[in-house]
């Protein structure tokens, strides 16, 4: 072997034993897990697909899968349409650019668990904040944390409120689209609207697309905020409506210590996420426009 | 490894790590109608500002008002009750959480760092065979849900008897992470291969080429990575959930959220004390930013425009 090739490995070692040993080796183990029942304590029983069937017909895992579903469902489009509008307007600023920035982000340096603290008394049905300002404009008030029809909307609110970070990713995308396309189309006299559909937006569309792809995945891994507001050691049961995938997954494995059943709960979280990953990719190849520079 | 599942920040960006220009735009305002224009858009900025900072500053204001007043939704505190950032400190161990916190993201960022540092600059400086392929491994490793991971991790752990001590917290840190190697690699190939050959040629070895050279030469690229995991580890629950029992060990966010079990809605219903509290876990952040601000921005406006 070349000295070269073999200091090449020796660079890389920390990465491969790491990927073999935390990330490729688990994932394996964890699809074995999910065969068994294990309870960390006593040793391990070999059930064959019974924790897969289990899930089938466990209410509260169909419960937290619909959750989890809609809450993404709600979230990724808002998400990305308000950052995108945020992004623009940003973009627009001026001299406010900077502190505005400032002001969008600081949100998402809040830590998850001091956010669910805070929106837990924010969207309190009667003393919070918003249906206080809600109330002044004579908007309906729900109770945002009790009633089971408004939770999940306060959990997209709460969310929403942490944008900062996805409006600068495609406030960094749109100070990249070059400014001689603009002007040449302003030469040739398409409106503002035209210029962003088809100059504008194409030329975004890989930023949004990727931000489309990671939100999507870290939507239906939520678990910080909702599990602060709702779950751990509070005097009344959480609500259904609150159960989230990663936060039943959690409690399955480190509350009840079901690692079988959990593992085959991560698993199945896995094989969703691929393949919604796996749709999202080949939608985009239709809609999503790369530069070929 | 994977993507930390509790960082909803739509978690670190997938692509490029090229720095951010200013945006060429703001078209001369053309007369009355430019005027008009640039009023309306301060004013919506005006209304997004007052929507982005007010509950921080209702968080505030919260966490100095007395008990009965928390609530009220006033701007002002009246009285002032600056006792409860004393109880804070005086009945819970707050300072020794916020110590824990501080090693603990110390420990997560500098391992980061190096780690990720090192396998970046055997991807970037390097040619041999499958490296591409391997690469493409890393990338991909970046989209794997923590998830899939967590249990076999936390038995591992639990198998070292290192389970319920902080050392997982940061440990798995030591291998690198996907998204800071990529940073990395990107920051290390837009260096001048000339000043690598010409240590070459005075004798040094490739770790002194990475080591005397390579990050010496990258001190924003590494400030951008240590920073970022630093505040990824700051604000973690779910590890510190899955790990921590002992209340001594506790880092501030699973601190706090013992605090809101025993002061909030599971106990006490002390809400002033929950708010001062929060209040203590965001505060190091927002200093962290008014720092390093530059970096961390940098960072996330990465975009994922390129493959």
């Amino acid at each position: 072997m070349r000295p070269e090739t073999r200091a090449a490995y020796g660079f890389l070692s920390p990465w491969v034993i790491g990927f073999l040993g935390l990330t490729l080796g688990p994932v394996i183990a964890t699809f074995v897990m999910s065969f068994s029942d294990y309870d960390v304590l006593s040793s391990t029983q070999w059930v064959g697909a019974e924790n897969y069937r289990d899930a089938l017909d466990d209410p509260h895992a169909h419960a937290a899968l619909k959750n989890t579903f809609f809450y993404t469902a709600l979230y990724v489009p808002l998400s990305i349409g308000i950052a995108l509008g945020l992004a623009l307007l940003l973009q627009s600023a001026g001299r406010l650019k900077g502190v505005f920035r400032t002001v969008i982000y600081l949100p998402v340096v809040t830590p998850p668990v001091a956010t669910g603290v805070l929106f837990l008394q924010l969207l309190n049905g009667q003393t919070g904040l918003i249906n206080n300002v809600l109330g002044t404009f004579a908007l309906p008030t729900p109770n945002w944390t009790t009633d089971p029809m408004w939770i999940k909307p306060g959990i997209v609110i709460m969310s929403l409120w942490s944008v900062g970070s996805v409006t600068l990713i495609l406030f960094a995308a749109l100070a990249e689209v070059p400014a001689h396309l603009r002007e040449a189309a302003l030469v040739d006299g398409a409106g503002a609207w035209r210029r962003f559909y088809h100059i504008t937006l194409p030329m975004i569309s890989p930023a949004i697309f990727f931000s489309v792809v990671v939100n999507t995945i870290a939507s239906l891994q939520l678990f910080s905020e909702v599990y602060t507001m709702y779950f751990g050691a509070t005097t009344t049961p959480p609500p259904e409506e609150a159960l989230f995938y990663v936060v039943y997954l959690f409690e399955q494995a480190f509350r009840d210590f079901e690692m079988g059943y959990a593992a085959a709960l991560s698993w199945l979280l896995f094989l969703i996420i691929m393949a919604i990953t796996a749709v999202q990719l080949v939608v985009s190849r239709r809609l999503v426009h790369y530069r070929s520079d | 490894m994977s993507t930390d599942m509790t960082s909803v920040p739509a978690t670190a960006p997938l692509a490029a790590a090229r720095e951010v220009t200013p945006a060429p735009t703001s078209p001369s305002p053309r007369g009355g109608a430019g005027w008009a224009r640039r009023v309306a858009v301060w004013l919506t900025c005006g209304v997004f500002a007052v929507i982005f900072v007010y509950p921080l500053v209702w968080l505030v204001s919260a966490s100095l008002k007395p008990r009965q007043d928390v609530f009220n939704n006033k701007l002002i505190p009246d009285p002032f009750a600056f006792g409860n950032y004393a109880k804070v400190l005086e009945e819970l161990p707050f300072l020794q959480w916020t110590l824990n916190s501080v090693v603990v993201g110390m420990a997560a960022a500098i391992a980061v760092t190096l780690s990720s540092a090192l396998v970046a600059f055997g991807f970037a400086y390097f040619q041999f065979r499958g490296k591409n392929a391997l690469f493409a491994l890393v990338l991909g490793s970046m989209m794997l849900p923590s998830a899939a991971t967590l249990i076999p991790t936390y038995l591992i752990w639990n198998y070292l008897g290192l389970a319920s001590t902080q050392v997982p917290l940061w440990a798995g840190n030591l291998f690198g992470s996907a998204f800071y190697i990529f940073l990395l690699r990107q920051f290390f190939r837009g260096l001048p291969r000339e000043i690598f050959d010409a240590a070459r040629v005075d004798g040094s070895g490739f770790f002194g080429l990475f080591w005397r050279i390579a990050l010496p030469m990258s001190k924003p690229a590494l400030a951008i990575t240590f920073i970022l995991e630093f505040q990824a580890s700051w604000v973690d629950l779910l590890k510190p959930l899955v790990y921590l029992r002992d209340e001594s060990l506790f880092t501030l966010p699973r601190g706090l959220k013992s605090v809101l079990d025993q002061f909030g809605q599971g106990g006490q219903r002390e809400w002033e004390v929950v708010m001062a509290a929060n209040v203590l876990v965001v505060l190091p952040m927002f200093l962290l930013f008014a720092v390093a601000g530059k970096y961390i921005m940098q960072g996330i406006s990465v975009s994922g425009s390129k493959e």
